[in-house]
């Protein structure tokens, strides 16, 4: 007997797969006045030692601090001096320089690749102020803020970029994939969501050694698909590890939305319900909403309470890289309809309104950074672009295999140094 | 026609001759695969027959393996061969072996197709030649074109074929044949007889060599981008030599091979993967196996390095002219 034989199911429904589409195609006019977004100071805000259900309410909403009045309201409120918001700001002003400068550079032929974050900004930056300077980060490509935020020497992220010989990495790997122990920022690998268990991993390690400092792991709302997001939730969950989970979720996977990574059914915060794992879902694009949930996080893993998962909403204002034309698969203005807004012009509309910043000082700071990042580009340039690379030192290609080199390797650096000959 | 437009050909010969057929993987859908290969399928053929597929290699291939127990014929992309790694457990444990486990009563007639290689300034997570880790699990085929012509008559073969299919495509050669000197403009494919690509049905048989060159001194035995690399060595170099394009690397055609290393007495093999437990050890052993008796000299591997894919040193990773013309020296040495 065939179950497949229709003549035996004569009245059974027909069956029909449903395959997610985004709204808005190319032509369309984008309009996301459809998504319910709570209002800033809306979301409760329970203590970091809550038990985690009382957090799940928060994986449907929306934390939100600046209201449209850019006033900051509200139970998630972190309550920053000036100096820490002007911080953020001027971070997030440099990251968006860089990004521009180093697309250019891309463009340019001076370099083979580059990926910007452009109205991501908020989310690296201040987290990176929300936690503190020895906490290890395992990111994804889009957290070049991080970075930033820490000082990090904008001529060697350059210098990575162009695989000069300034590069700490050796010209080994593709540009934006920085790496920098003392930076607290892990490799970043181009296997999708493998650095998610392994953030859950080193905090694990953390716990075990009775340490005090935490790690966050970082991941895309596309990758959430791959199983090791799942290893890291179960890990997370079962060893109630200090870790920190960040979903940024920009809505887009290169051409596929996020409704192809199950944003269709429920929102990536709630996936932390079934783990048991206290979650946040935040507006990624509300710097101080940004800082209250990571704080809040980051308090609640430090004092043994156990992983939080934080999904920041968010839109990929610009292509997937400069590989990427996404002008084939999504309305040419959608970034503009986006209606959580631009994050630089958030927080620097907030602080006009704490009287505490001017266009003065706002076109003061772009320059400041313009100058910095002109600087760094410079003196980058001046070690090498990439294709100025790969000629000589080619030995050095053969080193970090091993920590020693074993006689297949030797024999393959005298047969290339030969062949550069 | 260029090889990504005789593989998106190939996909609409066989999604119209075969309803069965399904195509998915990340971004094939709408937007048609970030190289394109998919572009328009789902136009013709809908939603639930070309979709994007979440950002999950195990969850592709293991939902491909379900959709074969079902019936259906999954063609599946993985967006880069960097990325198989995921889904590996689901293609060696699963189906790979499914035929055998069962006794033949649930087969995995499935491709899963992939862009391999390096050439492109990757880095190491866009530039990996993983073939040789399909080669060693019983149960699949693996397949490897190298001009328009072929990869479009080995698609269709790789469907029709009732074994699971792992398809690697040359992307350094998607738009023109590269032969290595990535220092001159590479010539498109239009200006190749191989882009001479008839319309409609065609297959080039799985486990079938083709001689893309006959000569007498040595034979080359090479396969996807390394066939061009080698075509253009042996002729800068003057050789009379046979270069064997492979084309199916699982089943080997090891009559072509075994022919003319008997008549040549020489033999090199030329791949882009890392040198050791490589697909080109295989192939050395089965030549020295085969054709002892016939052999002038010892046979000669060209490879990758023992080292992950360098971004800077790309070219000097890259098995190249040079590294050719060493080895064919030393090959044709007394
Ligand atoms: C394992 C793996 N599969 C596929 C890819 C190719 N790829 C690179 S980025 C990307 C999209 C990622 O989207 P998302 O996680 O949402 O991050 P976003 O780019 O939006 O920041 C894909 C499919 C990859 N790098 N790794």
């Amino acid at each position: 007997m065939s179950d497949k034989d229709p003549a035996l199911r004569r009245n059974a429904p027909k069956l029909a797969l449903h395959v997610p589409e985004p709204k808005f195609r190319p032509g369309d006019t984008p309009d996301f006045s459809g998504i319910v977004i709570a209002a800033a100071g809306e979301a409760p805000r329970p203590d970091t030692s809550a038990p985690a259900a009382e957090t799940h309410p928060l994986a449907t909403s929306l934390v939100r601090v600046l209201g449209d009045d850019h006033r900051a309201v509200g139970p998630w409120d972190p309550k920053l001096d000036a100096d820490t918001l002007r911080k953020i700001l001027s971070d997030m002003v440099t990251v968006r320089t860089f990004d521009d400068r180093m697309y250019r550079s891309q463009r340019q032929g001076k370099t083979s690749f580059y990926m910007k974050c452009t109205g991501e900004e908020a989310i690296a930056t201040a987290t990176a102020a929300a936690m503190s300077r020895d906490d290890m980060h395992f990111p994804t490509y889009r957290q070049q803020g991080l970075l930033v935020s820490r000082g990090y020497p904008l001529v060697d992220m350059m210098n990575q970029i162009y695989s000069n010989k300034g590069d700490r990495l050796k010209g080994r790997q593709l540009p934006i994939m920085y790496s920098d122990k003392a930076h607290g920022f892990f490799s970043i690998s181009g296997n999708l969501g493998t650095q998610f268990p392994q953030a859950v991993g080193w905090a694990m390690g953390a716990a075990i050694k009775g340490d005090s400092r935490i790690a966050m792991g970082w991941i895309g709302d596309g990758a959430t698909a791959e199983g090791d997001f799942h290893s890291a939730m179960t890990f997370a969950a079962v060893y109630n590890v200090p870790v920190i989970l960040a979903v940024v979720n920009n809505q887009w996977a290169i051409s596929s939305f996020s409704g192809i990574a199950g944003a269709e059914r429920a929102t990536f915060a709630q996936r932390a319900v079934g783990y048991g794992i206290a979650s946040l879902r935040v507006d990624g694009n509300d710097a101080l909403a940004v800082y209250g949930a990571v704080q809040w996080a980051a308090e609640r893993a430090r004092s043994n309470n156990g992983p939080a998962l934080i999904e920041f909403f968010t839109y990929r204002a610009e292509g997937h890289s400069t590989s990427d034309d996404p002008s084939g698969y999504r309305p040419g203005d959608e970034a503009k309809a986006w209606p959580l807004g631009d994050p630089i012009e958030r927080l620097k509309a907030h602080l006009f309104a704490l009287g505490e910043w001017d266009e003065d000082r706002h076109a003061a700071l772009a320059a400041e950074a313009d100058t910095a990042v002109r600087a760094a580009q410079k003196e980058a340039e001046k070690i090498g672009i990439l294709p100025q690379q790969g000629k000589d030192d080619i030995g050095s290609m053969f080193d970090d295999v091993y920590a020693e080199v074993p006689w297949h390797i030797a024999e393959q650096r005298d047969a290339a140094l030969e062949e550069s000959r | 026609m260029n090889m990504i437009q005789a593989l998106n050909d190939a996909h609409k010969v066989v999604m119209r001759a075969d309803e069965d057929v399904v195509v998915f993987g990340e971004d094939v859908g709408y937007f048609g695969g970030v190289f394109r290969v998919t572009e328009g399928l789902q136009k013709e053929f809908g939603k639930t027959r070309t979709f994007d597929a979440p950002i999950s290699e195990g969850g592709i291939v293991a939902t491909a393996v379900g959709m074969a127990a079902y019936g259906i014929k999954p063609l599946i992309e993985i967006q880069f061969a960097d990325y198989i790694y995921p889904g590996y457990d689901q293609i060696v444990s699963e189906v790979a072996k499914m035929r055998y486990r069962t006794g033949g009563e649930w087969t995995m007639p499935m491709v899963i197709r992939t862009p391999y290689g390096g050439g492109i300034f990757g880095g190491q997570t866009h530039s990996q030649s993983p073939e040789s880790l399909f080669t060693h699990i019983a149960g699949l085929k693996v397949v490897v074109p190298s001009t328009p012509y072929d990869a479009k008559g080995l698609l269709i073969a790789a469907v029709e074929d009732p074994d699971p299919v792992i398809f690697f495509e040359p992307k350094r050669i998607y738009n023109g044949p590269f032969d290595g000197h990535h220092d001159r403009p590479v010539t498109p494919w239009s200006k190749h007889p191989a882009s001479d690509v008839p319309e409609g049905h065609y297959t080039v048989p799985l486990g079938k060599a083709v001689i893309v060159r006959e000569g007498a001194d040595l034979t080359v035995l090479a396969y996807g981008t390394m066939v061009h690399v080698a075509l253009a060595a042996v002729i800068e170099q003057g050789l009379d030599a046979e270069v064997i394009d492979l084309r199916t690397l699982v089943p080997l055609d090891i009559e072509t091979i075994e022919a003319s290393v008997q008549k040549t007495g020489r033999c090199l093999v030329a791949m882009e993967a890392p040198r050791t437990s490589g697909f080109a050890s295989e192939l050395v052993t089965l030549v020295q196996e085969r054709c002892f008796y016939h052999l002038e000299a010892p046979v000669e591997r060209v490879t990758g390095w023992d080292t992950p894919y360098p971004h800077a040193y790309e070219w000097a990773y890259f098995p190249g002219p040079k590294r050719m013309k060493t080895a064919l020296e030393k090959v044709m040495a007394d």
